[in-house]
């Protein structure tokens, strides 16, 4: 018996027995299904976070408030306000912290900006010429403003495309008064669409000086985050810890359980994506491999079921010559395409699913997230459909090959 | 047959030859003998009828000379050879190229055609598929179902179904074909059609043929009938006055 015959037989077997075979196929179609439409949208969730941090660039230091989050409820970095100008005047001194090159504070503000009657819930925050260099950006329209707008609290707004678009459409943005917080502030530059970089969207955002947003908007004496651009990258390590060593000092802390800031770097932020990804889609994948296994006891007891109701076909074909590996082949393969066509089902419905998710996420959620095939997911689900049906299907095909032809005979 | 053939035949060693056969079922602590000390041979083309009451172990001797069951006692040599030396396997192919069976209720594939239930067997052959065809319509001439090829087997008639496994038993050209009861689940009429077909094939293809029946009338129709009764052989003979199976009156 040539492969194609052994296939021939086995199909025959399954075509007998179709809309049996069909149910029985549900759960590995099912669970293939669930892996791919995790990895899917775990694979590009993971490279659209990955994609945006890299936009950072590679020598960038995050300092933020408050300890390292210890989950995402984490509030204590967003509620502390350690980070104070004497820290700034402390990472600025080369004696401290001789990596650094240039660093800048940034200042939340809260609420929308608007431009006579229209309104839009931009991202305001006061930062510095410094921000324009680490994203890697420079007004399409105007010019970034520079130090001595930051010293004069100077009430001036670099704003997004997307913000330029809401709020005065087709007509000039440089020159005109946008109200923050009701106050007046002169548009001096527009920044070309970039999209997300890091957690910034830059086409929603407002620039304005650290110091106008700290003082004059916000009234307070702390900063949101400090970033910082070291020398170079090989040192970036070395200056992270300065970083924290100048910051403890002027913090007064001696151990280093008790900093009230964290620092970032680049690798750290993609790792810990990475990392939180990954767990979230192998946690997901382990839960849909129950489903696999549930699947494979069903296989495997509907093949109990088949091989019972065909013991007198059994009795027969070894009667007739069959060698115990004819049909102990019989029946896995039978196992065996049950289980396959289930993961090749299962792989279209995933993709399926997949596709749609993207296209709704990407339309809810307004992000470029992008649809990727996990065709090594497709591959490992080829792979491990197939593996079901084998372990599964080789104890009944076995118990199949087995039996006594004359008793196999006489079964009524 | 030409005369040189049958003598030459006759030379050959009896195709199937057991001695002090004996066969015991073990359940658990009870043990039952189904055989004792069964010895005959069964020389090449013969037609043999396995004679005796049910229970009386005629179906365990079909059993262990068809390959399908081992003896716990005694030698059989198939075709000069011990059986016991075979591994699995080679009883697997002997089945598939030197034995064909016929049973009582017939075994056929369901929801398959005449053509593919007399193909079966060279799935484990190892003969080329594109002769399995050509093979296959030449059983079924032989068995007068020409016709009906590519009808579903379900849609046939108790006799014109034994006539397909007939076809099947006879596709590999088999040396020993075993009847078991083959006119046991039809009426008298096509009965006898099986019957006429088992001794032209033993007339004129000189098959081997051993027939298990517990009717006196369908036994008469061999050339030699060995009679079983618990377990034993109780008589062995010739007979003189065979019947023509188309001459059959119930």
């Amino acid at each position: 018996m040539n492969t194609y015959q052994a296939l021939k037989t086995a199909l025959l077997g399954l075509r007998a027995n179709a809309a049996r075979s069909i149910l029985t196929i549900l759960g590995i179609v099912i669970g293939i299904a669930a892996i791919i439409v995790v990895v899917a949208i775990g694979d590009s969730a993971q490279s659209m976070i990955l994609g945006q941090i890299g936009g950072l660039g590679s020598k960038t230091i995050i300092i933020e408030p408050g300890r390292e989050p210890q989950g995402p409820s984490d509030m204590t970095a967003i509620l502390s306000d350690s980070l104070k100008e004497r820290d700034i005047i402390a990472l600025k001194n080369k004696a401290n912290v001789p990596g650094l090159k240039d660093l800048t504070p940034n200042v939340i503000v809260p609420g929308s900006v608007s431009y006579q009657s229209q309104t839009y819930r931009a991202i305001t925050f006061g930062s510095s010429a410094f921000l324009s260099k680490v994203l890697n950006i420079q007004p399409a329209e105007g010019v970034f403003f520079g130090d001595e707008e930051i010293k004069q609290h100077a009430r001036v707004a670099i704003i997004g495309s997307k913000v330029r678009e809401k709020l005065f459409g087709l007509s000039t943005a440089v020159g005109e008064n946008i109200k923050i917080k009701d106050k007046n502030f002169r548009v001096i530059g527009v920044l070309p669409p970039k999209g997300q970089v890091s957690i910034i969207n830059v086409d929603d955002v407002v620039v304005i000086p650290y110091t106008t947003a700290q003082k004059d908007l916000m009234g307070i004496n702390h900063y949101n985050s400090i970033m910082v651009e070291a020398n170079n990258v090989e040192d970036l390590a070395r200056t992270a810890n300065d970083i924290k060593l100048t910051l403890r000092e002027s913090h007064g802390i001696t151990d280093p359980a008790k900093d009230d800031f964290h620092v970032m770097t680049q690798s750290d932020i993609a790792n810990s994506a990475k990392t939180i990804t990954n767990l979230l889609t192998w946690l997901l994948i382990s839960v849909a491999a129950i489903s696999l296994v549930v699947g494979g006891i069903g296989i495997m007891n509907i093949m109990f079921v088949s091989v019972t109701e065909r013991t007198r076909e059994i009795g027969l074909r070894k009667a007739l010559g069959a060698t115990d590996n004819n049909i102990l082949t019989q029946f896995l393969l039978e196992a065996v395409l049950l289980t396959a066509a289930g993961g090749i089902i299962g792989i279209m419905l995933g993709a399926g699913i997949s596709y749609i998710a993207t296209l709704i996420l990407s339309q809810v959620v307004s992000m470029n997230w992008t649809f990727t095939f996990p065709l090594s997911a497709a591959l490992i689900g080829i792979g491990v459909s197939t593996l079901v049906g084998l372990v599964f299907g080789l104890y009944p095909a076995y118990k199949a090959a087995h039996k006594n032809p004359i008793e196999a005979l006489r079964y009524e | 047959m030409k005369p040189e053939q049958a003598n030459q035949l006759k030379t050959l060693p009896p195709i199937i030859s057991v001695k002090n056969l004996e066969k015991v079922f073990e359940d658990g602590e009870t043990k039952t003998a189904a055989l004792c000390d069964i010895t005959f041979d069964i020389p090449r083309g013969q037609f043999v009828a396995v004679m005796g009451p049910s229970g009386s172990g005629k179906s365990t001797i079909l059993h262990i000379i068809g390959l399908l069951d081992k003896q716990t006692g005694g030698s059989y040599l198939f075709d000069g050879k011990k059986v016991s030396d075979y591994s699995d396997e080679e009883i697997a192919h002997i089945r598939n190229e030197k034995l064909g069976f016929i049973f009582q209720s017939f075994n056929l594939l369901s929801r398959t055609t005449v053509l593919e239930n007399v193909k079966l067997p060279l799935l484990y052959s190892g003969i080329k598929e594109s002769l399995w065809d050509q093979m296959a319509l030449k059983a079924i001439e032989q068995v007068g179902l020409s016709q009906r090829i590519n009808y579903m087997t379900s849609k046939l008639s108790g006799g014109e179904r034994q006539r397909v496994a007939i076809a099947r038993a006879l596709i590999n050209n088999p040396q020993v074909i075993f009847a078991d009861e083959p006119t046991g689940n039809l009426d008298s009429k096509s009965g006898q059609v099986i019957m006429e077909i088992l001794q032209k094939l033993n007339a004129e293809k000189k098959h081997t043929i051993i027939l298990i029946t517990h009717e006196t009338y369908t036994s008469e129709l061999a050339e030699r009938i060995i009679y079983i009764r618990d377990g034993k052989i109780e008589s062995d003979k010739l007979i003189r006055a065979r019947r023509e199976a188309n001459n059959f009156v119930k």
